[in-house]
């Protein structure tokens, strides 16, 4: 459980291990419409194992929803998903919801806690629902709880936190299972500076020690700052300027 | 920026040759240019004739001779002024992106423009990115933090309104006006 020892800070872009170059998700050809809507127009995204992928864009361009289907939360219309070579769009809901829990972590925005629980108690839930003990399950979000600064509320509700102390409990739960992929829309939206820093410098340094892949979907420059990666969705495809330039 | 408070503030912990500031100097701001010694001569003989450093001792030991400045009461009183006032807020600095991209515009169109700051955009984030790796390593010094903050800060400004531009330069391209003026 406990892989949380000190690590050098300066990597290699692009993720430091062999796996680096097998994509551990990667989309082909999506499309997605809400209603009449197209949000998604031919997106092909590859994310590598332990690669942090900021996919940025303009406030409608399709970030949100790529992210959900990548996450195998929308099923597209056309195209397809793969996980570690599993086909991720075509499986059942069922089948994707137990991907979910046992391979995707999901953090939004707006933390999204449990307001009846504390907050040790919802970062401990996901370790609960896959069958950890109580016990085991309060010390390790304890532990993460103290990762993102905020061990001091492990016995507060939601209601009793402030907006940044709650997204970092939601932090702490998206990354408790440890997952191989991370999931964040936003993560720091709704932080000053020195909040998002502690979110983003400890979400980029857990996936370097554990070879987590992190999809983060901002606006925030600074944010994709932390990125190995860019992806620039314009539209609802992929902009390619950066082809030509740079790494 | 004043070179003369930024050589007291230097002396304030301690006594220092020219030399010793110059390193000093070069060391603890890395973003900034480095000071040429001739300044720091120069600039160190204006500061004792206003009485704000004094020579203490000449240092002398396999090189030339040294004199070690102290800073004096008035000096220390003049500093702490100094850091108290504000710095004139400058909105204006050189803005090469927004020059190059009229000019693309004029030359070519909405399309080269555009092509150009998505370009840039990519460049400056590539930047950023760079900063931000020495921002987190927890080696790095406080000095370099707060100057890799403030490069991180303008460049995120910079890249604030290249997004902006794009936005604009799009809309031009398809106007959002088209139905409206197929009517009129
Ligand atoms: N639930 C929904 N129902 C209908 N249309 C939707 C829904 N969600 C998103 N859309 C539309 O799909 C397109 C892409 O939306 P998406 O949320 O993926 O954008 P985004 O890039 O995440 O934007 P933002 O930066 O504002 O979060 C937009 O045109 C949006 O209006
Ligand atoms: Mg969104």
């Amino acid at each position: 459980m406990n892989r949380h020892a000190p690590i050098p800070s300066l990597h290699p872009a692009g993720g430091a291990t062999s796996d680096a170059d097998r994509p551990v998700l990667s989309a082909r050809s999506i499309v997605y419409s809400y209603g009449n809507t197209p949000a998604l127009r031919g997106v092909s995204v590859q994310v590598g194992a332990g690669e942090i992928v900021a996919i940025t864009g303009p406030s409608g361009s399709g970030k949100s929803t790529l992210m959900l289907c990548l996450a195998g939360v929308l099923q597209p219309d056309a195209g397809d998903v793969e996980f570690r070579g599993r086909l991720v769009s075509d499986a059942s809901e069922s089948e994707r919801s137990a991907l979910r829990r046992s391979d995707f972590g999901i953090l939004f925005q707006f933390g999204q806690l449990v307001p009846e629980l504390t907050a040790a108690e919802n970062v401990a839930l996901p370790l609960l629902l896959s069958g950890v003990k109580r016990k085991a399950a309060i010390t390790a979000a304890t532990t993460w709880l103290d990762r993102f600064g905020v061990a001091d509320h492990a016995a507060s509700r939601p209601t009793e936190m402030s907006g940044g102390q709650v997204q970092r409990a939601a932090a702490a739960r998206a990354m408790v299972t440890e997952p191989s992929v991370l999931f964040a829309d936003e993560p720091t939206g709704a932080l000053d500076a020195l909040a998002g820093e502690q979110v983003m410098s400890q979400i980029v340094r857990v996936a370097r020690e554990s070879a987590t892949s992190v999809v983060i979907i901002t606006h925030d420059a600074t944010v994709a700052a932390y990125g190995d990666r860019e992806v620039v969705v314009r539209d609802g495809m992929i902009d390619h300027a950066r082809d030509g330039i740079g790494s | 920026m004043s070179t003369g408070h930024v050589l007291m503030g230097l002396l304030a912990a301690g006594g220092r040759h020219g030399y010793d500031l110059k390193k000093a100097h070069d060391e603890r701001f890395v973003g900034a240019r480095p000071l040429a010694f001739g300044q720091v001569y120069a600039t160190l003989e204006r500061l004792q004739k206003k009485g704000f450093i004094e020579a203490v001792e000449i240092e002398r030991v396999d090189g030339p001779d040294r004199t070690v400045y102290r800073l004096t009461d008035a000096g220390r009183a003049d500093l702490a002024a100094w850091v108290g006032d504000v710095e004139p807020p400058a909105p204006f600095v050189a803005n090469p992106f927004a020059t190059k991209a009229t000019i693309a515009l004029l030359v070519g169109d909405a399309d080269l423009a555009s092509r150009y700051l998505r370009k840039q955009r990519a460049a400056h984030l590539d930047r950023m990115r760079e900063y931000t790796r020495v921002k987190t390593d927890p080696s790095t010094p406080m000095s370099e933090v707060l100057a890799a903050d403030y490069a991180i800060a303008h460049l995120d400004a910079d890249l604030r309104w290249l997004e902006t531009a794009l936005d604009r330069i799009t809309a031009l391209h398809h106007p959002l006006t088209t139905e409206s003026d197929d009517i009129s």
